[in-house]
């Protein structure tokens, strides 16, 4: 039975399935996180192992975004409207590392 | 009600007004484009990061003889090796894993708080205020001896040669971290710190404020006599979002 405060706003009971959800995914973020710092350790440092870094950390972004902030939930135009402006990003990537491997090239 | 008053009705379609095409309020829309703007801001501080660091040589022999120098970029788990209570012991990126950890748990506990203010349940939802109060500030209490462990730096400290604030060039040990120079690396590294890591805090000083705001309007039921628990939604949405900074800080910081 849902009960009910003094405003007549009705509690509704703890949905066990959702919360053992949210829990799972605090779960994969954690191991996520520990498979990294694992990672830091035993292999060697290289191209290899920061890409292993940084598709490890965009898995985890997706999981804060979709399950905790519950961008998944959303209607598709606010989803696309928060996601595809990051397109830019990539521009600007390519753009700052050409700019810095020519300034180590000038100094070097 | 006469035929007339439906016929306007149904033609006032799309153009009519008080459509909602994105079925997000007003002030959870803004929240996502504010976050949106700052998720630029972010990575330009990272991608600056980047640029900056290829600029510079990259240390070329093993990891386990690495002595810091201003002359190339530094590996940060040898940097990062400090926890507190426990002086002089290299113990590699632990205390920074232990910032992440406490970190996504307030996340989780933030995302307990949303679920409960669903349902309207105002017990779970101070219960799980709490908890994410108490893991924010124990996060910022961890950066700040992260900060004064960086600033005051180590016993041996690093001799280095380097143009000084008066132009003179000189050679001595340094000791810590300052904006004009640090033991541990090239002087953009300890800028780049303070202004990433700090700019990150500074986020999460705003986020404890706003967690403790939150939690006390709970309390007292504010938001039971509103009718929705809708001020949560939106600061956990920030709360999240710090979170998902750190993660990416921590990526590119620490382990790259």
């Amino acid at each position: 039975m849902a009960q009910e405060n003094k405003n007549g706003l009705e509690v509704i009971p703890r949905d066990s399935a959702k919360i053992r959800k949210i829990w799972m995914t605090a779960l994969i973020l954690l191991a996520v996180t520990a498979v990294e710092f694992l990672l830091a350790f035993t292999m060697e440092r290289g191209m290899v192992l920061y890409i292993i870094f940084i598709v490890l950390t965009i898995v985890k972004a997706k999981y804060i975004m979709m399950e905790f902030m519950h961008l998944g939930d959303e209607v598709k135009p606010l989803f696309y409207s928060i996601i595809v402006p990051l397109i830019f990003l990539v521009w600007l990537i390519i753009a700052l590392f050409r700019e810095g491997t020519d300034i180590f090239l000038m100094r070097w | 009600m006469s035929s007339t008053a439906i016929e306007i009705q149904s033609k006032r379609g799309v153009w009519g007004g008080g459509n909602e095409p994105l079925k997000a309020s007003y002030g959870k829309l803004m929240m996502w484009f504010f976050l949106l703007s700052d998720i630029f801001t972010f990575t330009a501080f990272l991608i600056t990061y980047g640029a900056i660091r290829v600029s510079y040589p990259a240390y070329g022999g093993e990891v386990a003889d690495f002595v810091s120098s201003n002359e190339y970029w530094p590996i940060p788990e040898m940097i990062f090796d400090a926890i507190p209570f426990v002086h002089g012991v290299h113990l590699p990126l632990v205390f920074v894993g232990l910032m992440t950890f406490i970190l996504i748990l307030s996340s989780v506990t933030m995302v307990l708080a949303v679920e409960a203010g669903h349902r309207n349940d105002k017990k779970d939802v101070v219960k799980w205020m709490l908890w994410t109060l108490l893991g924010g500030i124990t996060f910022l209490s961890c950066q700040a001896w992260e900060w004064s462990h960086f600033i005051h730096g180590t016993d041996e400290g690093a001799m280095l040669t380097y143009v000084n604030s008066m132009g003179n060039v000189v050679s001595e040990t340094v000791y810590g971290a300052n904006l004009l120079v640090n033991e541990y690396g090239p002087a953009p590294f300890a800028q780049l710190f303070f202004f990433i890591t700090g700019f990150h805090g500074f986020h999460v000083t705003i986020g404890v404020f706003l967690l403790f705001l939150a939690f006390y309007q709970a309390a007292v039921g504010v938001y039971e006599d509103r009718g929705h628990y809708e001020m949560i939604e939106k600061i956990g949405l920030y709360w999240h979002f710090v979170d998902l900074v750190w993660v990416f800080v921590f990526t590119f910081f620490y382990l790259i």
